[in-house]
């Protein structure tokens, strides 16, 4: 019986973390349930032994359902028939073996039906759909959109739609158009108030949107008539059942083939109002981006593990020159950084996912009752450290996913390269990765602020201060190195930006992907210190971290103003 | 089909023999039981798909599990619950102990005789036996007709139900009177998944002499306030039996001697791929009665 849960020690690790206890704290808001709802947790260990429980659960769903379907969902893909989305067959036995077991609503209140979990407990889930299938991982973590819901709709569009995503109702989110990608500021999609009908209709065209034919559907557009930036964009949700809108085609994609990646046509589709006018873009879309970004980090982190374990699996099994290809240094090498970087990826996801996690139960929280001081300065603390972090794991997690897929088929060879192994697949659907909901050059942009305003300094600062074992020591002392070498990065890139504008754009990866190797030795290391199985990936990452370090410090340090200009030269070019 | 249907399914905690590792078996040939997990008997589960099914399909009606074994049996009738069932009964004490599949039926059948079902569902047969006559058996013992080798139930009418049993050549629908037995082929649908909700709330459901074992735990402090976490168990006496048919005296099986069978290279023989190699082959497969 595979269980993507029992079967994986990394993920119960993250599972046990101190932090939890304040966060299930949080979330249950002192066991304010435990006499009202049946299922409810009495007390800290009931809460986290029913987390386990379902984590087995989602862990058996994944390995025994959803991951033997992956290949012929992939094959056969969804299709348009009569305007709608039909998902191919595996992908109907995935979500009715969801819903059965009861996996939706996870995160969402009792009193809407969900399970109440924490977000660690949902990024844990996600991780695993993702390991078991890449593109259904988007079909389900699209549930996440109800919380966008849960924390700026109504009363009455809560009671309407959340029980209903707690049943297994699907979701979308509708964001993009045509001309309106990475710039959402540009949507056009038109909402206007009908006093006929007393509901707003929805007039337009998406594109690119996965599920795009979900049960609900969180709409950006236009309610502001003759404006043309984000502050004329609003939040409005649609219900499937209301009609309106078609299918006009699905995308021949690259990979994650059973997620359907819709072309939308809104005719006078009924939809409510989300929140507050003019709030779409500004407020809601960063929130909903910011947990989608959580959730892709989830997904790449997912599928990481996948590759990872088709590589380690396949060097065991393939012999040449009389012995196990695992036992040639070559491939050594590959898998143990492969594993590093999976576990960092990992460590880095759940520290942001545990800082995520306290700052928005600490905005539910404050819906109900006003914060003392305290409360108050911790959420700030938290939002602070979320910020930069979120896009951090994204942009890491993507790429590594991407890394790991490509030594996957490495390792395999030329079988690899054939339709045979499941690493071909995992390849193509990692493609998408460090490119949605945001790209990885977004993300940059996005964590840039975190150095420049100190965010993921003061956080290395903090890190430094803990106590860390024995062994890693030489771990820690290298650390301290590379950590004085950022600093002289950021000094050298701050002040050559007010000399010459665009020198801190022109570096800014190098910056942000020198605090995340930075950060994420510092969470490895600490691993370390509590389980020994930590040790050597600690000791590989930060071989991997120094080199990646000296090579971004070289190329900042040697750098001259010059080379804004140097590399703007090619805009000429046609 | 009447409303408040009682359903009881029959279902049986084995050894786990599809993944029998190098330590299955002790030195003396004898099954190792702490190397093989405790695991619901796979046709059971299909069986206990069926009845959730039907369950489904028929308002008011009950599924509860009926096992007899150790007290840890109770794990079966737990996981039953996590995935549909409304409860269950364990049937478990000593004098059950060293029964055959005719001691076993006579057991199950007065504790049938006890719950008072209108439909039984059991799994074709448990891996750890492989006999298929319990089922049957139970049937037999309570002169009820039965249905062997189930696969789907097509239709529920008024008083009976219309059945598709999967035989060797082919397909056959059958029309049986309820009160019935059913036994369960594993071509049935797979059973559903535990339900995150179901497990939270009956986690903590416990047979008496679990929570007799341990009366201090949260386990049973819960299960004794809350009646739905309470697992029926009935000891021999509570089923009134009569006691010679019981356990091993009920038994006239004996197991005369266990063998270890291990098969040695030194008996592996080399063919080429030619015509008379391949013939002679298939002359020895059909005289030892491997083949044909």
């Amino acid at each position: 019986m595979a269980n993507f849960f029992s079967d994986n020690k990394d993920l119960q690790f993250h599972l046990q973390h101190p932090a939890m206890r304040k966060i299930v704290e949080l979330k249950e808001r002192g066991f304010a349930e435990k006499d009202l709802y049946d299922y409810a947790p009495q007390n800290f260990d009931d809460a986290m032994d029913s987390y386990r429980r379902v984590l087995e659960i989602a862990g058996e769903v994944c390995g025994e359902v959803i991951a033997p379907n992956a290949e012929g969902v992939d094959h056969e893909g969804p299709r348009v028939v009569n305007d709608h989305v039909e998902y191919a067959s595996g992908t109907v036995q995935n979500m009715k073996a969801i819903v059965d077991a009861g996996l939706s609503g996870l995160t969402l209140p009792r009193k809407y039906d969900g399970l109440n979990f924490p977000l660690v407990c949902f990024v844990m889930a996600n991780e695993m759909v993702a390991r078991a299938d890449a593109g259904f991982e988007n079909i389900w973590g699209l549930q996440d959109c109800a919380e966008t819901l849960n924390e700026f709709a109504s009363e009455e569009i809560k009671q309407k739609f959340l029980p209903w995503v707690s049943a297994g109702a699907t979701c979308a989110m509708d964001l993009t158009e045509p001309d309106a990608g990475s710039d959402l500021g540009a949507v056009m999609l038109k909402a206007t108030w009908s006093e006929e009908k007393q509901t707003w209709l929805l007039n337009g065209v998406k594109r690119f949107i996965t599920n795009g034919d979900g049960d609900v559907s969180l709409v950006l557009a236009r309610t502001e008539e003759g404006t043309a930036d984000a502050r004329g964009l609003s939040m409005l949700v649609y219900d499937k059942r209301d009609g309106g809108v078609k299918v006009r085609r699905i995308e021949n994609k690259l990979g994650i083939k059973g997620s359907p990646t819709c072309e939308l046509v809104f005719t006078n589709a009924p939809a409510q109002l989300v929140g507050d006018r003019k709030m779409g873009l500004i407020k809601y879309v960063m929130s909903l981006m910011n947990a989608a970004r959580l959730g892709i980090g989830a997904q790449s982190v997912g599928t990481c593990e996948a590759a990872y374990r088709e590589a380690l699996k396949y060097a065991h099994e393939r012999a040449q020159f009389g012995k196990p290809i695992i036992r040639f240094a070559a491939i050594s090498e590959m898998l143990s950084n492969m594993k590093a970087k999976l576990q960092g990826a990992r460590a880095l996801l759940y520290e942001t996912t545990r800082f995520v996690e306290i700052y928005k139960q600490y905005t539910h929280i404050s819906h109900e009752r006003s914060l003392e001081a305290e409360e108050r300065q911790e959420m700030k603390f938290y939002t602070r450290l979320a910020d930069g972090f979120t896009p951090l794991v994204k942009l890491f997690s993507s790429e590594y996913a991407n890394q790991l897929a490509y030594d996957a088929i490495q390792i395999h060879g030329g079988s690899g390269f054939m339709k045979d192994y499941p690493c071909e697949r995992i390849y193509r659907d990692a493609r998408i990765m460090n490119i949605y909901e945001g790209t990885s050059q977004l993300q940059v942009v996005a964590a840039i602020n975190a150095v420049t305003k100190g965010t993921f300094m003061e956080q290395i600062e903090r890190y430094a201060a803990d106590t860390y074992s024995e062994c890693m020591q030489p771990v820690v002392a290298k650390l301290k190195e590379l950590t004085a070498k950022f600093a002289e990065m950021v000094e050298r890139v701050e002040s050559g930006d007010k000399e010459k504008p665009g020198f801190k754009d022109f570096h800014a990866r190098r910056l942000v992907e020198t605090a995340g190797h930075i950060i994420i030795t510092y969470l490895l290391a600490r691993q370390a210190g509590e389980c020994e199985d930590y040790i050597n990936s600690a000791r590989i990452f930060v071989k991997l971290a120094e080199g990646k370090i000296s090579e971004a410090y070289t190329y900042v340090m040697n750098s001259s103003f010059d080379d804004v200009d140097l590399f703007k030269a090619v805009e000429q070019e046609c | 089909m009447k409303n408040q249907l009682k359903i009881v399914v029959l279902a049986k905690q084995v050894p786990d023999t599809r993944n029998v590792g190098k330590d299955a078996m002790t030195p003396e040939g004898t099954v190792n039981r702490a190397a093989l997990p405790a695991i619901f008997n796979p046709e059971d589960l299909n069986a206990l798909e069926m009845a959730l099914s039907l369950k489904d399909r028929v308002e008011g009606a009950t599924v509860h599990i009926l096992t007899m074994g150790p007290q840890r049996a109770a794990d079966i009738i737990r996981d039953a619950m996590f995935r549909g069932a409304d409860g269950g009964y364990l049937l478990s004490g000593r004098e059950f102990a060293g029964s055959d599949t005719l001691a076993t039926s006579y057991a199950l059948s007065c504790a049938l005789r006890k719950i008072g079902p209108d439909i039984i569902i059991a799994g074709r047969q448990a891996i750890d036996g492989d006999t298929a006559q319990v089922g049957p058996q139970v049937a037999e013992k309570l002169a009820l007709p039965q249905v062997t080798y189930a696969e789907e139930i097509v239709e529920i009418k008024d008083a009976s139900l219309v059945i598709k049993r999967r035989l060797s050549s082919g397909t056959e629908v059958v029309e049986c009177p309820v009160p019935a037995v059913v036994t369960v082929n594993a071509s049935a649908p797979e059973c559903r998944p535990r339900n995150a909700k179901r497990v939270m709330k009956f986690k903590c459901a416990l047979a008496g002499s679990e929570i007799a074992a341990a009366p201090d735990s949260e386990a049973a402090r819960r299960a004794v306030a809350k009646p739905y976490l309470q697992i029926v168990e009935f000891a021999a006496a509570d089923v009134d039996p009569d006691p010679q048919q019981l356990g091993l005296s009920g038994s006239p099986t004996k197991v005369k001697k266990i063998e270890n069978v291990v098969f040695q290279a030194k008996e592996a023989k080399r063919l080429t791929a030619a015509d008379e190699d391949i013939n002679s082959l298939m002359v020895e497969l059909i005289a030892s009665h491997t083949l044909g």
